[in-house]
């Protein structure tokens, strides 16, 4: 396919603004541009065309089976797009007179009392862009609250080693260093390694339950009550909130501070990498932390990123709250939960889950044993299920199980859908044993085969030249 | 019926036999009886999506849209192209994932190339990330991968967007590295000052370009005194500007950032916005955030990548300089559409007219006895006046639907675009000189 830049033609264009009605000033001396920038030069019938042909290279959830452990790669409703798009939202200048804008803060208290009544926590901001920017804003009101109390020896933050890889690197951000203990065999805390770490310069815990194996660690009271106990304060990853959303509150477990994500858990659109919206809960001591926009509020408190955050995201979760409501979002939970248990339970005898035991929202396949068999790898099968028309799981992660594979089919998969995809593990799972070749050089289908990573990063081409 | 979970009650009767339990209770076997939650939630009861359409409609309709807007200071109400508000709506683009499978992504993938590629022709950079959350944040990441071990101080202008120097600070807070404020002076970077702040601890310097207060900065007088130190120079520009003004890369920037928001993006009290980052080959792998680089594939065509992946999260964890996972992948997209749809003509069009307008503004409003210019430099698109009366002037222009300036201290911050006429840039000074009048 053609590079916009290779369709370009000079001279090309549309006239989207009218002739300049007032005299035009030059710049400044001295302050011109040496030539024009090389931007694509087209007709809006060719720039038309080139959209609908890269789209054609893009598969979206709403286009197909999208099981992304970890990502709750759910439905995103229509109605919420179309409430977006109105202008009454869009035309909004975000420092505009606070009695012209009424209607944006009413959304952000409407969201604000639904997520903190839904999570357990007092007070909550919008402003963080993503989720590990909400991870960021979590850990720095954690951070805060000790310097507030002097208390300058908490210096270590507690990091289970099957966490996200945002995880750490957020608490490095931070300031502080990060402990990792291991998971028990079970995928849950170590109860006996957190306990070998706990002590007066433990800041926190970061935890997300379920784990990101899928599995609500019981002892999660127990978890939090000792963190306390220590002096810390615990963080909730919200990543994994679809699993028990309107079931179990982060808030009833124990957890301080929370960040959610409103692109996975509140159906709000992925856009392909963004923008998504990492809500921050905290319970009322901590509420005097939470970010504010220096222009928009009040300056004197810390700040994520300018104004009030990805507001027009923030609007698709409000309307998608509204629209489940307060039966509509634990039933969401419940049947995500049932989902990925009865979809593990049609590929088991195939493939292997990682732990053979009634899983949450999300399950792994550990494909070591079978790797052994076959030769065939998790990549293998990932690539291959591109031939078949399905998106991949997620990949070797968590990293606590080998040659993973992560399924989360979320509540909004048909059970037409799930057992389809089921027997379709189950051919790859004989293909392997037939043809193991035709999978190692998979996908054969797709636009490209796989693409050589090893030469993109060591002669690395980032930018068209003509 | 539930609201978009396609299964039936017996159907979900059958899948809990499947499982191999009799009800919803048992599949949260482990969570404790103390914090299981059996109904209850104090929340409204859910709604048809006709109610749901009404109420969040209804929230809409609270806000008052001005049609004309007169204020800039970080948000900018340029002409959108109807073409570019179309295009990520598109369902595969708006519903897909990270591309992470590159094979299924393509399509993604040549976007955010191409919009690199198009961010390294405005700013004169030879890389571009596929973007951060916004301007602020992106001088914020920015300071991060100038820093080393012997230089960990950031210095940044007072003249820069307040919301970007609190958000740097934090940035800075979270590190604990040191972020020192310089002064302006009659609204414009102070150079004396700066340099007598330079040391040997100083990793960079950040300046907006236009300024804050719409100044036009000595960019490279700065850039020459910031290297003379040794320390790295980082300039947040107005992308719009950059279709007619000098790169940063020409003015001697290590670093290019900024707000993205102009590129095709609605005002949407805020966000989604979109932050750039680009920067000389040499700092090419201290770039945070995602990097869509050109490679072949197993048949040997062309294919795109997300690449550089040793220096990001997953990879490197607590070593990782950013815990960035993400990009505004849509907005991207967004403003990818809206520089080919505008074109180098068309971007140079919407810069120059914005200046032209705001200065027209300008004039008209300065020939009002009592107000003036605040500051004597030159401006790009905003300007700050010296206005008493300014509460009454805004409520007056509020009264006519237009969106005044923005009030700050010591005067009002102005703003025009490409997308205010004449007629209506007339009609509010002929409301601020009645205003004056009485």
């Amino acid at each position: 396919m053609k590079l916009i830049f290779e369709k370009s033609v000079p001279g090309r264009g549309m006239e989207y603004l009218p002739k300049c009605d007032v005299e035009e000033v030059p710049l400044p001396a001295g302050l011109e541009r040496a030539s024009a920038p090389k931007l694509p030069e087209m007709s809006e019938t060719d720039l038309s065309r080139h959209y609908t042909e890269l789209n054609k290279n893009v598969h979206g959830v709403n286009c197909g089976f999208y099981p992304l452990g970890s990502c709750t790669m759910k439905y995103n409703p229509r109605i919420d797009e179309e409430m977006a798009a109105l202008p009454g939202f869009t035309g909004v200048h975000p420092l505009a007179p606070k009695h012209t804008t009424q209607g944006c803060q009413e959304v952000l208290d409407t969201i604000r009392t639904s997520l903190c009544e839904i999570t357990g926590m007092d007070d909550m901001t919008f402003q963080p862009a993503a989720g590990a920017h909400g991870e960021f804003t979590g850990v720095l009101l954690i951070k805060q609250y000790h310097d507030a109390r002097g208390d300058s020896k908490r210096k270590k933050i507690i990091v289970p080693d099957s966490a996200h890889g945002t995880n750490p690197a957020t608490a490095a951000m931070c300031g502080f260093q990060v402990v990792n203990i291991p998971s028990a065999p079970n995928g849950c805390v170590d109860l006996e390694a957190l306990k070998a770490v706990l002590g007066e310069d433990t800041a926190g815990l970061m935890l997300t339950n379920p784990n990101t194996v899928g599995i609500f660690d019981e002892n999660i009271l127990q978890i939090t009550r000792l963190v306390h106990e220590a002096g810390g304060l615990c963080y909730y990853d919200g990543a994994n909130l679809n699993a028990v959303m309107g079931v179990v509150r982060p808030g009833d477990m124990g957890f301080d501070c929370i960040h959610l994500n409103l692109h996975k858990t509140f159906a709000t659109p992925h856009g392909g990498g963004g923008p998504g919206a990492g809500a921050v809960g905290c319970k009322a001591h901590l509420a005097q932390f939470l970010p504010k926009s220096a222009a928009m509020e009040e300056p004197g408190h810390i700040q994520v990123r300018s104004f009030a955050g990805n507001f027009l995201v923030v609007v698709k979760a409000l309307t998608y709250i509204l629209a489940l409501g307060r039966e509509g979002i634990p039933e969401a939970a419940q049947n995500a939960v049932l989902n990925a248990n009865y979809l593990m339970s049609k590929i088991k005898g195939t493939f292997e889950p990682a732990f053979d035991r009634i899983c949450m929202h999300e399950f792994v396949l550990d494909l070591s044993q079978f790797k052994k068999e076959t030769g065939v790898s998790a990549l293998d099968v990932a690539k291959t299920l591109i031939d078949r028309g399905m998106h991949p799981p997620t990949m070797y992660f968590p990293l606590i199980v080998h040659e993973a594979l992560m399924l989360e089919p979320t509540e909004t998969e048909s059970r037409e859908t799930l057992d389809w995809a089921a027997e379709v593990f189950r051919q790859l799972y004989d293909l392997a044993h037939k043809d193991p070749e035709y999978m190692h050089n998979a996908p054969h289908n797709a636009q490209i085969g796989r693409p050589d990573e090893v030469q993109a990063a060591r002669k690395p081409i980032v930018r068209y030249q003509p | 019926m539930s609201n978009f979970i396609p299964s039936t009650q017996e159907e979900r009767l059958e899948m809990l036999r499947c499982v191999g339990v009799s009800d919803y209770r048992e599949l949260y076997r482990d969570v404790p009886s103390e914090m299981y939650l059996d109904g209850g939630l104090n929340i409204p009861e859910g709604m048809s999506e006709l109610e749901v359409g009404r109420a969040v409609s209804a929230m809409a309709a609270k806000n008052h849209v001005f049609p004309t807007v007169l204020r800039g200071a970080g948000a900018y109400d340029h002409y959108i192209p109807s073409i570019v508000k179309y295009i990520p709506t598109k369902e595969e683009f708006l519903t897909a994932y990270t591309p992470y499978q590159a094979e299924m992504s393509q399509g993604i993938l040549q976007s955010i190339f191409e919009y690199q590629t198009c961010i390294c022709e405005l700013t004169g950079m030879d890389v571009s990330n596929a973007s951060v959350y916004d301007g602020a944040t992106a001088a914020a990441e920015a300071a991060a991968m100038c820093r080393d071990r012997k230089r960990t101080v950031t210095l940044i202008s007072a003249a820069a967007h307040p919301d970007t120097i609190n958000t740097v600070r934090t940035y800075c807070y979270g590190t604990g590295s040191e972020l020192r404020v310089i002064p302006a002076k009659d609204g414009k970077t102070d150079l004396d000052a700066l340099k007598g702040m330079l040391g040997a601890d100083v990793a960079s310097v950040y300046i907006q370009q236009p300024n804050f207060y719409g100044q036009f900065e000595d960019a490279e007088a700065i850039g020459e005194a910031v290297h003379a130190n040794g320390s790295m120079y980082i300039m947040g520009c107005n992308p719009v500007a950059l279709a007619i003004m000098k790169t940063p890369r020409d003015c001697g920037a290590d670093v290019a950032v900024g707000e993205g928001q102009p590129l095709g993006m609605p005002l949407s009290y805020g966000g989604p916005y979109l932050g750039f980052m680009a920067t000389t080959a040499k700092h090419m792998r201290k770039l945070p955030g995602r990097i869509v680089g050109q490679t072949v594939d197993s048949k040997g065509q062309r294919a795109f990548v997300l690449s550089l992946q040793a220096r990001e999260q997953h990879i490197r964890r607590e070593k990782a300089s950013s815990n960035i996972c993400s990009n505004q992948a849509l907005c991207a997209l967004t403003a990818g559409v809206y520089m080919a749809a505008m074109g180098p003509e068309g971007m140079a069009q919407a810069a120059k007219q914005s200046m032209a307008k705001a200065h027209y503004l300008a004039a008209e409003l300065c020939k009002i006895p009592g107000i003036s210019l605040k500051y004597t430099g030159e401006f790009f698109h905003e300007f700050v006046t010296v206005m008493p009366k300014a509460d009454d002037v805004l409520k007056a222009l509020e009264k006519a639907n237009i969106l005044g300036g923005l009030p700050i201290e010591g005067g009002v911050l102005w703003c025009a675009t490409e997308k205010v006429s004449k007629a209506e840039l007339d009609k509010a000074a002929a409301i601020v000189k009645e205003v004056y009048a009485k």
